[in-house]
């Protein structure tokens, strides 16, 4: 089992027909993923990987009834591609791209809000059930099926935690990157939520980082309504106020978001929280 | 994108903000000219990119222009927090009776842009906010409707305004909502507001925080960059697209992803070093990049050994071995490197680093206490 993405999965790639949407389709068909269409505003018609290019989400998903589409087009026009994508009815959204003005996620996020959409992202590397389908852009090779769902914040770091996690021999069920932005389509909650509903998920890893206060939504939120045991992890504990580590959303202002407070929410909900990266999988190994 | 003061209000001033009619200055000849156009008593600024100016004496008020003169050759040259004054605005004095905060932020838990108004004017917010929270009014803006004039006179009834006053407050509320919208801003404040003699309000101080993700649409405020005001090392960093922040350790990091990047940091304090920065130099780390990088890191004098993270997913480790080692040829470094490679040929990628004699490391835990050691000066087997 898994969360979000499986076998039945029928993906779209908005901006197939790009240097970045073709280079990750090809990794995600040698991985399995099913691939039913792209998405390129004036190049419908066109094939690209063997995979029928429309020039419109709404006629993909009339052609192929995709339920899911990722999204690799610029920041420029990201915002819209979401907006598309979320009208043609798609289930699933997972953006990609990076850079998107905060004012357009604003609205795009209020306008997906009202919807039956769910939006994974932005700025960040998508979505993985290993053995089953790869909807991003991670390194599938790293990846094990097994029973351990994973939820982050970031990229690099997640693949480092999962690496970890598969060298021990421990698989995982699914491995979510909600993404680095301060707004966001799916939240910790949002995740954990179906990570505790999925029957396959037997442990949680959540990695989380400096900015906002996502994280102490999920300390409570997994105090009150999480049964099965979940490791934290938080960066930046040395990170300097009022500076943007990388991620827009990765910032201390107003000396809130610091990673000491995120810590001190998580291990007062009862979750360990590791002190590096390797110690993600020693934590996890001893609760299985 | 930090924006000066008198950036700041002139844009507020385009969408229909009352501001005082001054002028900025380089030299203290001009700011005497200002100050005899402006007639009366006015007040001379150091425009910084820091908060704290008048505490730092960069404030003063001047009667006479030969003052403004004079406080003008004080402040310009002066060090404040580490940056130096090389602007002063001169603004008329103001009549104040009432200091008033209004400012626009994002609340990142509600997902909305978010209004706040206090009658504690002149004052830092997050101040109010730890010692009276409630005297902090907030509008919720709804994305979809924007700020309607009944909520800004909701806010102006609410902080104790007359409502004599409460038409020009919702102009000025609504104008400075249509400046944060129309510039892609991340904050935008108005502190002081003041409450003249004769009950007008005016717009004494302004800052701005501008996206930077939103600069695109707006050329004409991306080239009001103050790259005087950065760190020369985060201004390469910018236009090389790699994301570095200096801080004051002695271990330079160079590592692919940001979150990977502050958690090598960590680790790095973690077994009893200090980070000289962050540094993440994204993916696909070609040696062009990687040499960029390095030169960034070893601009620093403080760094005495350099840490090497990277995870090596879809670019293979093998390909950032072999550009790490063309880089290093070319930028020739003098302090010891620590390099950990892993993911996809790790293997392979490490044999290449040990070949050309580079200590390697295959756990995070292992390179950051090699590292360490390193820059105590003890030798890596």
């Amino acid at each position: 089992m898994s969360i979000l993405v499986n076998n039945d999965t029928r993906l779209i790639v908005q901006g197939l027909t790009g240097r970045e949407g073709k280079f990750h389709a090809s990794q995600m068909l040698d991985y399995g993923t099913n691939i039913v269409a792209g998405v390129t505003p004036g190049k419908g018609g066109q094939e690209v990987l063997g995979v029928p290019v429309f020039n419109s989400v709404a006629e993909a998903k009339a052609a192929t009834n995709a339920n899911a589409s990722i999204i690799y087009v610029p920041a420029r026009f990201a915002g819209d591609a979401i907006l598309e994508a979320t009208q043609a009815g798609i289930d699933l959204v997972i953006c990609i791209t990076e850079g998107l003005p905060v004012l357009d996620m604003i609205t795009v996020k209020a306008f997906v809000d009202q919807s039956n959409t769910r939006l994974i992202g932005p700025n960040c590397p998508g979505l993985i059930s290993p053995g089953q389908a790869k909807v991003g852009i991670m390194p599938g090779n790293i990846h094990q099926p097994g029973k351990v769902g994973v939820v982050s914040r970031s990229g690099t770091l997640t693949y480092e935690a999962v690496f970890a996690l598969s060298h021990r021999g421990i698989g995982q069920s699914s491995v979510v990157g909600i993404g680095g932005d301060p707004i966001i389509g799916t939240k910790f909650v949002d995740v954990l939520a179906l990570f505790e509903a999925d029957p396959e998920t037997e442990a949680i890893v959540m990695i989380g980082e400096i900015g906002g206060t996502d994280e102490e939504v999920a300390a409570a939120f997994i105090k009150n309504h999480v049964t099965k045991p979940v490791v934290g992890f938080i960066a930046g504990q040395t990170a300097p106020p009022g500076k943007r580590m990388g991620h827009a959303g990765a910032i201390i202002s107003g000396g809130k978001g610091t990673a000491a407070e995120k810590i001190k929410a998580l291990e007062a909900a009862g979750v360990p929280v590791a002190s590096h990266p390797e110690e993600i999988a020693e934590l996890i190994a001893a609760r299985l | 994108m930090k924006l000066h003061e008198y950036q700041a209000k002139r844009i507020f001033a385009q969408y229909g903000v009352p501001i005082p009619e001054g002028d900025v200055a380089t030299t203290p000849e001009e700011a005497r000219a200002i100050a005899e156009r402006i007639g009366g008593p006015v007040v001379v600024k150091a425009q910084v990119l820091v908060g704290g100016r008048g505490k730092a004496g960069g404030v003063k008020l001047a009667k006479t222009p030969a003052e403004a003169e004079e406080r003008a050759r004080d402040i310009l040259g002066m060090d404040i927090k580490g940056l130096t004054v090389k602007k002063v605005l001169i603004d008329p004095a103001a009549d104040i009776q009432d200091e008033i905060y209004l400012g626009m932020v994002i609340d990142r838990a509600r997902q909305r842009v978010v209004m706040m108004a206090s009658a504690e004017g002149g004052v830092e917010i997050e101040e109010v906010a730890a010692t009276n929270p409630d005297a902090i009014k907030k509008i919720v803006i709804d994305p979809f409707l924007g700020m309607k004039s009944y909520q800004a006179i909701g806010v102006a009834s609410s902080i104790g305004l007359d409502k004599s006053q409460f038409r020009s407050f919702s102009k000025i509320a609504t104008g400075l909502y249509n400046a944060y919208q129309g510039s892609d801003a991340e904050l935008a404040e108005i502190n002081p507001l003041v409450v003249q003699g004769d009950g007008s309000l005016l717009a004494v101080d302004g800052k701005m925080v501008l996206d930077d993700n939103g600069l695109f649409r707006h050329p004409e405020l991306a080239e009001k960059r103050d790259v005087d005001e950065e760190d020369p090392a985060e201004t390469t960093a910018r236009l090389a697209d790699l994301s570095y922040i200096k801080l004051d350790g002695e271990i330079g990091c160079m590592v692919n992803g940001a979150g990977l990047a502050m958690a090598t940091m960590d680790i790095v304090k973690f077994y009893g070093g200090s980070p000289a920065n962050f540094l993440d130099i994204g993916g696909g780390a070609d040696a062009e990049k990687v040499a960029t990088a390095l030169g960034i890191i070893l601009s620093d004098p403080n760094v005495k050994a350099v840490l090497v993270n990277i995870f090596g997913g879809i670019t293979r480790c093998d390909e950032v071995a072999k550009g790490l080692l063309k880089a290093i040829d070319e930028v020739k470094p003098d302090v010891p490197f620590v390099i950990r490679l892993v993911g996809t040929n790790d293997v392979e990628g490490r044999e290449i680093m040990a070949a050309a004699n580079f200590p390697t490391a295959t756990t995070l835990a292992e390179a950051a206490q090699m590292a360490v050691a390193a820059a105590k000066g003890e030798v890596n087997s």
